[in-house]
């Protein structure tokens, strides 16, 4: 959807993305779309070339899975990538260890973030390489992830993404791309699980009436509801400002996973609370939803880790 | 050139040589926002300029219709001006309840006679009005008003008590809710009528307010002459124009920032007060977290308004949407000027306390308290939204 229509993608852009990727999130869809589709096609497009040509139609036709390996530890920070690829002769050769890397384990490629002295680099890497280990590691919402080690791989300059020079620009498009769009996964969460509570609530009967009819239900659905609503607006310029290549395209984006996470976590909580006693079975969904949140929230960082950008942004 | 970037270009030039340079800043001082009304006092005579010019073109309420004193322009012709005004930081040349909620209710259900007698003068700043909606006895609870008009012929006599009257002391005329239909039932027996406050029978007492000013009353009617012909739509009708007017007046409520300032002054009085740590940081951690999360909300809050703005050019009402955008908008502003509070500490605390809020951070702080009350309570618009977006049961 994402890639440009030479590489055999439709060119959507990030607004119709945003709205395939809220559906996932009311299915709770196991899919690679942010993996591949969204992650791995951005940086593809944003590096260009060669790389774009060979693999963007494979991604568009839906017959390779590609995977972005950039967290290391429990918590994303890609200010303190620790893997590195030492130059050697024409090549490099990289050590990394990579931890929930989002399908990672079935990935045809690899997108690998590492560190070439101060300079940012992003390596297509292919994961049946014997120097490469993949272990699997499903994540509580049963998304497809693995954790990668890396040792000694010896790599060609032409297995490098894009120019040394570029890696971070490439990596941060990248990022933001795939941060508005997890975003819109997890308001559909959210517009899910709430719209579910308020059904639940008319139907529902305790002391002879329908539970809805008491206020102190009533009123946090609907601040729960102007939360929501905001936040689908704040996604929504987020998409709009990345599509036209905004300046403020950046700020919206982080903005935007903070609140989404913030939002949607108090959507599934109240869930489960209003739900009662069946809220903590499986016999309703809400468990899976609260799963994805919270996996979503961790995705591409926390609201902590945006909103100490923000901060910093405006000077404290 | 698309004939909005015509119109742009005109707007930039006729503002670049109209605008006086003095009316070219950011409000500081209440003094800063003009309320028109025969009672006023230009704060200077670029003040008075400014709002003769824009009166002029209809630019005050730009997208009322020519006749009526607006300027007949369309929903982005409007953006545009907006944009082009801020781009200048030209201040608004004229705020009134006239503008926020008179006009729209009139523009939609008045007469063509009202409309030509009354929106005029709203936009040329020459009548101030004010709203007489709640009652000692009726504040939440709207519908259940007392004031009653008694039906005399060719006019009503009315006689009651509104309170909470922003204004009243300083308004030229009133719209009123007022019981016309004793007989009918609750929701069915009130009228909107508008009338003079310089009336026979029409007295009013300030209220002081907790931030230190005194810009509401409470205000008596004693047997006040008003013409039938100053009923707005058909009688008994008063409920639907009152709230219709009401979603226009917590629109505006939302937005109160844009009006009186913004956030800037958290950032620089937090830094300023508090200081960075040796990481670039506010050197406060805790009130670093509160101040980040208000920012992330007054982000999501700025893109929903724009967000209304363009449902609203599209054509659309917005109806039960009002009452989200109040509660969202009110609920952060508060959180807005208590951080303010916060950030500034005892500085903030000090200073005259005889101020309406604007400069003074805390009365500020205090006023922003309102902001959750007026135009109907923040519980008010969640039941509003449970019952009308949520379509949960209710009582009533
Ligand atoms: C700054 C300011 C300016 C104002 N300007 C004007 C003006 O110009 N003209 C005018 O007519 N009025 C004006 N008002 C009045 C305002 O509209 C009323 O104060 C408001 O509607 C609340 O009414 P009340 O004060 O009687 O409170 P009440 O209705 O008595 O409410 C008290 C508390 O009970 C809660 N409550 C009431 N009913 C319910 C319910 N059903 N469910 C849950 N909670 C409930 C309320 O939310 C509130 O917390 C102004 C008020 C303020 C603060």
């Amino acid at each position: 959807m994402l890639l440009p229509e030479e590489a055999g993608g439709y060119d959507f852009g990030h607004r119709a993305a945003g709205l395939v990727a809220e559906e996932m999130g009311r299915n709770l869809t196991a899919s690679p779309f942010l993996s591949t589709a969204v992650l791995s096609a951005i940086a593809l497009r944003q590096a260009g070339g060669e790389h774009l040509s060979e693999w963007g139609p494979k991604i568009a036709a839906g017959e390779a899975v590609m995977a972005l390996a950039i967290d290391e530890g429990a918590k994303h920070n890609p200010s303190r990538i620790k893997a590195t690829a030492e130059p050697d002769g024409n090549g490099f050769i990289l050590n990394a260890r990579k931890r929930a890397v989002f399908d990672g384990y079935n990935a045809d490629r690899l997108i690998v973030a590492a560190k070439s002295g101060d300079e940012t680099c992003l390596f297509l890497v292919d994961p049946s390489a014997a120097e490469v280990d993949v272990e699997r590691n499903a994540m509580l919402d049963s998304r497809n992830a693995a954790n990668i080690q890396i040792t000694n791989l010896h790599l060609d300059g032409k297995d490098l993404l894009c120019p040394l020079d570029k890696g971070t620009e490439v990596l941060e498009a990248t990022l933001r791309s795939g941060r508005a769009i997890s975003a819109s996964e997890q308001l559909g969460v959210a517009r899910e699980v709430a719209e579910r509570t308020t059904a639940y609530l008319n139907e529902r009967k305790q002391f002879g009436v329908p539970i809805g009819m008491f206020q102190a239900l009533q009123h946090r659905m609907a601040d729960l509801y102007c939360q929501i609503e905001e936040t689908a607006s704040l996604i929504s310029a987020a998409l709009r400002s990345i599509d036209t290549t905004s300046d403020s395209a950046e700020e919206l984006t982080r903005a935007a996973k903070a609140k989404v996470a913030k939002v949607s976590r108090l959507a599934t909580e109240e869930a489960v609370q209003m739900h009662g006693g069946i809220g903590m079975t499986d016999e309703v969904d809400v468990g899976l939803f609260m799963k994805r949140d919270r996996v979503l929230t961790e995705m591409l960082g926390d609201s902590a880790h945006h909103i100490d950008f923000l901060l910093k942004r405006r000077g404290l | 050139m698309t004939s909005l970037d015509e119109f742009r270009m005109e707007t930039r030039a006729w503002l670049e040589e109209n605008c006086p340079q003095d009316m070219r800043k950011a409000v500081t001082t209440e003094e800063d926002i003009c309320w028109g009304g025969r009672n006023w006092t230009f704060k200077s005579e670029a003040q008075k300029q400014w709002l003769e010019r824009m009166a002029e073109r209809g630019w005050t309420v730009p997208s009322w219709p020519k006749e009526y004193g607006g300027g007949g322009l369309s929903g982005d012709e409007v953006k545009i001006l907006k944009e082009e005004m801020k781009r200048i930081d030209a201040m608004s040349p004229l705020e009134s309840f006239g503008i926020w909620m008179l006009g729209p209710a009139l523009l939609k259900y008045g007469s063509h006679e009202q409309k030509l007698e009354h929106l005029p003068k709203i936009a040329r700043g020459e009548i101030r009005w004010c709203q007489g909606y709640s009652e000692p006895g009726s504040g939440s609870d709207l519908a259940s008003v007392q004031t009653k008009g008694v039906d005399m012929g060719d006019h009503f006599l009315v006689s009651g008590q509104k309170i909470w009257t922003s204004y009243a002391d300083k308004a030229d005329w009133i719209f009123a809710l007022v019981r016309t239909e004793p007989d009918a039932k609750k929701h069915k027996g009130i009228s909107f009528l508008l009338f003079d406050m310089t009336s026979e029978g029409v007295s009013t007492k300030p209220i002081r307010l907790i931030s230190g000013s005194s810009p509401f009353c409470e205000t008596f009617f004693d047997e006040v002459k008003v013409p039938m012909e100053n009923v707005v739509d058909e009688r008994g009708n008063g409920w639907t124009i009152a709230k219709y007017l009401l979603t226009h007046e917590r629109e505006m409520v939302s937005n109160l920032d844009a009006i009186f300032g913004g956030s800037a002054g958290l950032y620089e009085t937090a830094v300023e007060s508090i200081g960075l740590d040796e990481t670039g940081r506010l050197d406060d951690p805790l009130l670093r977290a509160d101040i980040g999360d208000f920012l992330v909300d007054e982000m999501a809050l700025t893109a929903h308004l724009a967000a209304a703005k363009d449902f609203h050019r599209a054509g659309n009402q917005l109806g039960a949407r009002s009452a989200e955008l109040k509660y969202l908008g009110t609920e952060l502003n508060k959180r807005r000027q208590s951080l303010v509070v916060q950030a500034g500490g005892l500085e903030a605390l000090s200073g005259p306390e005889e101020n309406s809020g604007i400069g003074n951070q805390s009365a500020s702080w205090l006023r922003s308290k309102g902001n959750s009350i007026e135009g109907g309570t923040s519980e008010i618009m969640l039941s509003i939204i449970s019952k009308a977006v949520l379509r949960l049961p209710s009582l009533g």
